[in-house]
């Protein structure tokens, strides 16, 4: 995990903290994206989400950003932070320094200032690369479960935990070259259903959805992808793993 | 103004309206769902604990069944809950949690053999049956007598969120998300689909449905200290009280959970003291067994939250910058079982107290959690007052939940309901009540309702701040219609949240950025959200007892002689200034478990007249039936089968019971 940096100063002023923010409203044909800066006191166990409130409740209610959960559980609000992708809701400030700078995350379509549209794209990924349980059988709901072994739940949930964030797509080197490239977090679900006993789909079917250059193939390997999840899902392992297993199917 | 046509139009994309979507699509009718944002952000994603099921597949889960659920379920809700529907949900959940294992849910497993655990501050070693492994296992949870809370680690909503979500992406049911509700279109009798704001270009768009099925969760944001996602503002329940004809049921019944980390309100959830976390007090000493010597940390919510909160004004709070609090000790579960089944805790400690609770206290105090009030329905999930509108979920008063919710119970309500409401659904849309007629006048009637009500804020020059007005309601509703309530602060409540409304009234915007315009949507839900909170307050005061998480102290006893009914609220008139109430009584003649004492918590309730006469009767039946099997003597009791839909109807299967 990431260790803890404190900024506190010794004689506890609190600091003053510039958010130099990127703004641009698609819906304005009168606006261009620009930075705009705004100045706020930073406040013990101060987050992102505490501060951006903050600006939109007293400076400027025309802020736009996403937020849900404010737990680090929803994936909303995943932003560029000082560059970097990362979830707002659960980045202290006091781990930042005192320029601080906010863009909204690139690849998606962007709604207003740091809000984007990552659900459109999910759904979009999630049809084409048909991210469900296919299994024809009917199951009857009086009797009992199909049993699992419990340590194939435990890793099945391992890969599960994606929030959807975007995080990964936004630090993509692929992406930015190929534009159809599922990402991380396509190729991620692929390993989670190819991983459960559940899913009836062989390696055949995988490979016809991912057995390409916007699939498996296109991975430059960048790791971009495995640093920046803020689950810390074993990206890196799960693409190289997945990649073996379609050149072997390919081979075919 | 576009118009958009579907057979059914469900208002919500969390667990409740999806798996309702899902049931209605299954029948073969067009559905269509709105949200605010992406289904799989919505709230249900946090729930972290899991999921009520009668399983029985554990040690300590043997012997568990849909009676045992029933009764916890019952007590839990302080007599509150509408007893058939209890029973339509115990029923229900072990299909729902098998069910979606089928969907991908990678529910933990047993695993047989010895392993150790720790209860009631105390390491002892169970033993999982070989016949089990591999079967679905379940962990202990407040107000529960056997262990029946299954679990996906400590992301149970989550995984179950993204199961369901990726079952409509299957079926093709679309979402359109970043879409608000705003009105109902109706004209007294009868529901025709939703005005609804685009929340990125702002503009309006009426979906016109056969049937409407409300799913949009829970109202915790009006309160300041709330574990609650910001989306949840109850606009759902807002937009149905605002017809004038659907009350809202039992909006005094607000759960608090014990375990928020202080101050920012983030759960860590029941699991905690379910696998053997312990609450101290600022000398380190463990305070639950004083007061609660049957149950300690593991009584219900509303008596563990008002026990804390008891204790801090005794002056044993912890104390920090922000101000009190007790502690959460889960030290002594160690870091490999935190690792493995409680890792979202794991992480919250980490990211907002820079703590490891694997050798740390976590600092929680009780905030708001879960509304157990809602749009009031029947037993199909039919609203109240309008044909053609339904609700599941939190957003409705089902009343699986009375006066005080049992973890685990929800996120299992969201689905049993979504599949037992979105099947009533689909028969209203092939009976003659789903055919429908929409007159055009009607129409633009209602949109142009909604257009005033934003021009009336877009035009107003006024010298109120929405965001200002937001913070006050929120800190009206924390301080004074909390956990510990009585009359004189209950009564300033409501006049101070009357005089705020009219302030609403008067909010002019600063800024008038094209498309939608966040301020302006603020403004909007505002004066909705405060409606809601006069509601809550309004319907508190008028309880003049105590009952579950609503808790008086000039009240303090359950009073079924006088209070064993439900409010119903209605805001008839837009004038009005504090809902009218109205009481719908619970039938004691009824009741499989007539009134009594909880098994925790205080033991003087003023009791029912009937419940004397009633609990003879059982009495009676069961000793008639003392060689009947189980099912036999439950259905003498109160018959429940009827209300469900016929393939629902099975028996569960479960260790150690023929079917
Ligand atoms: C932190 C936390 C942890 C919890 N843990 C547990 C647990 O372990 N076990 C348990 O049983 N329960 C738990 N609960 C409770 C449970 O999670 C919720 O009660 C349940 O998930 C609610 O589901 P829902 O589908 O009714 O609503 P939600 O999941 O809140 O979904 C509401 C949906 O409605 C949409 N919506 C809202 N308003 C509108 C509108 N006007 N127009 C269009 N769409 C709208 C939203 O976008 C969203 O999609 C927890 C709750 C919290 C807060």
């Amino acid at each position: 995990m990431i260790p803890l940096l404190r900024h506190g100063k010794p004689d506890g002023q609190p600091r003053r903290l510039t958010l130099e923010i990127l703004r641009h409203n698609p819906a304005d044909p009168a606006s261009v994206p620009h930075l705009q800066a705004y100045e706020i006191e930073e406040a013990e166990g101060m987050t992102l989400f505490i501060a951006l409130n903050e600006i939109r409740a007293q400076q400027d209610p025309s802020l736009m950003f996403d937020f849900v959960c404010r737990a680090g559980i929803c994936g909303s609000c995943a932003m560029l932070v000082n560059g970097r992708p990362g979830l707002a809701c659960r980045t202290l400030t006091r781990d930042l320094g005192e320029r601080i700078t906010l863009a909204p995350l690139p690849v998606f379509e962007l709604i207003g200032d740091l809000s984007v549209n990552t659900g459109k794209w999910m759904r979009g990924t999630s049809e084409r690369l048909q991210t469900w349980i296919h299994n024809d059988t009917e199951t009857d709901l009086d009797a009992f479960e199909t049993r699992m072994e419990p340590a194939t739940a435990e890793a099945i949930y391992e890969l599960d935990r994606c929030i959807e964030c975007g995080c990964c797509i936004a630090g993509c080197g692929t992406v930015q070259m190929r534009e159809r490239f599922v990402g991380a977090v396509g190729l991620n679900k692929i390993a989670r259903f190819r991983l459960d006993p559940r899913d009836t789909r062989s390696d055949e079917d995988f490979y016809e959805l991912i057995g390409d250059d916007d699939g498996v193939f296109g991975c430059m390997s960048l790791v971009g992808c495995h640093d920046v999840c803020p689950k810390q899902l074993p990206l890196q392992t799960q693409i190289a793993f997945l990649r073996r297993k379609m050149a072997l199917q390919g081979m075919r | 103004m576009e118009t958009i046509h579907t057979d059914v139009l469900v208002i919500g994309g969390g667990l409740a309206g999806l798996r309702a979507a899902l049931a209605a699509r299954k029948r073969g009718n067009s559905v269509l769902i709105l949200s605010l944002v992406p289904p799989k952000r919505s709230h249900s994603a946090a729930a972290q604990g899991g999921m009520q099921a009668s399983l029985g597949n554990t040690a300590k889960g043997a012997g568990d069944n849909e009676d045992v659920h029933f009764e916890d379920t019952v007590r839990g809700s302080d007599w509150g809950n509408d007893q058939e529907v209890a029973r339509l949900f115990v029923h229900t959940a072990p299909k729902a949690v098998r069910e979606l294992a089928s969907w991908g849910v990678p529910w933990n497993r047993v695993q047989a053999g010895e392993r150790e655990a720790i209860i009631d501050n105390r390491r002892v070693t169970l033993s999982e049956p070989e016949a089990a492994h591999g079967l679905i296992t379940a962990r202990d949870f407040g107000g529960t007598k056997k262990w029946r809370t299954c679990y996906v680690s400590d992301g149970t909503g989550h995984a179950m969120l993204y199961a369901i979500s990726d079952q409509t992406i299957a079926e093709g049911i679309p979402v359109h998300e970043r879409m608000e509700a705003v009105s109902l279109i109706h004209d007294g009798l009868r529901c025709y689909g939703a005005i609804v704001r685009n929340l990125i270009d702002g503009k309006l768009v009426a979906y016109i449905a056969r049937a409407t099925c409300i799913a949009t969760g829970g109202f915790g944001r009006i309160y300041q200290s709330t574990t609650n996602a910001v989306i949840n503002e109850g606009i759902g329940a807002a937009i149905a009280l605002e017809t004038g004809v659907v009350p809202l049921g039992n909006m005094e019944a607000v759960q608090f959970h014990p375990t928020a980390i202080f101050p920012a309100g983030i759960l860590v959830t029941e699991g905690c003291r379910g696998d053997g976390g312990l609450l101290r007090d600022v000398d380190g000493h463990r305070f639950m067994p004083d007061y609660e010597p049957e149950k300690k940390e593991l009584a219900s919510r509303d008596v563990v939250s008002r026990r804390m909160e008891a204790h801090i004004r005794s002056g044993k709070g912890a104390r920090n910058r922000f101000g009190e609090h007790l502690w959460l000790d889960i030290t002594q579960l160690g870091a490999l079982h935190i690792d493995h089944k409680l890792r979202e805790v794991k992480e919250i400690c980490h990211y907002f107290l820079g703590i490891d609770p694997a050798r740390q206290w976590i600092p929680v105090r009780p905030a708001q959690h879960y509304s157990m009030g809602g749009i009031r329905t029947n037993a199909h999930g039919a609203a109240y007052g309008l044909s053609g509108l339904f609700a599941c979920g939190e957003a409705a008063c089902w009343d699986l939940h009375g006066f005080n919710r049992l973890g685990g119970n929800s996120v299992a309500e969201t689905v049993v309901s979504g599949m037992i409401v979105g099947d009533a659904i689909a028969d209203f849309c092939s009976s003659s009540g789903g055919d429908m007629h929409l007159s055009t006048a009607l129409l633009r009637e209602c949109a142009d309702k909604v257009r005033a009500e934003f021009s009336a804020i877009t035009d107003n020059h006024g010298p109120e701040n929405p965001a200002a007005l937001l913070g006050a309601m929120q800190a009206i509703m924390t301080d004074k219609v909390g956990i510990v309530r009585h009359g004189e602060q209950l009564a300033e409540a409501v006049r101070e949240l009357t005089e705020l409304e009219a302030r609403s009234r008067q909010i002019g915007l600063r800024n008038h950025r094209p498309g939608a315009n966040p301020e302006l949507t603020l403004a909007w839900r505002l004066q909705k959200m405060l409606k809601l909170a006069i509601c809550v307050a309004h319907g508190a005061r008028q309880r003049t007892e105590s009952r579950g998480a609503h808790f008086r102290t000039d009240f303090p006893r359950r009073n079924d002689a006088e209070w064993l009914k439900r409010t119903l609220a209605y805001w008839t008139d837009p004038a009005q200034l504090v809902p009218s109430l109205h009481y719908e009584a619970l039938d004691v003649r009824h009741m499989e478990l007539p009134p009594g004492w909880r098994g925790y918590g205080a033991r003087d309730a003023i009791e029912h007249p009937e419940t004397a006469h009633r609990m003879a009767q059982i009495e009676t039946i069961r000793a008639q039936l003392a060689t009947a099997d189980r099912h036999a003597v439950q259905d003498a009791l109160m018959p429940f089968r009827h209300l469900l839909p016929r393939h629902l109807c099975g028996d569960n299967a479960r260790p150690g019971e023929s079917t």
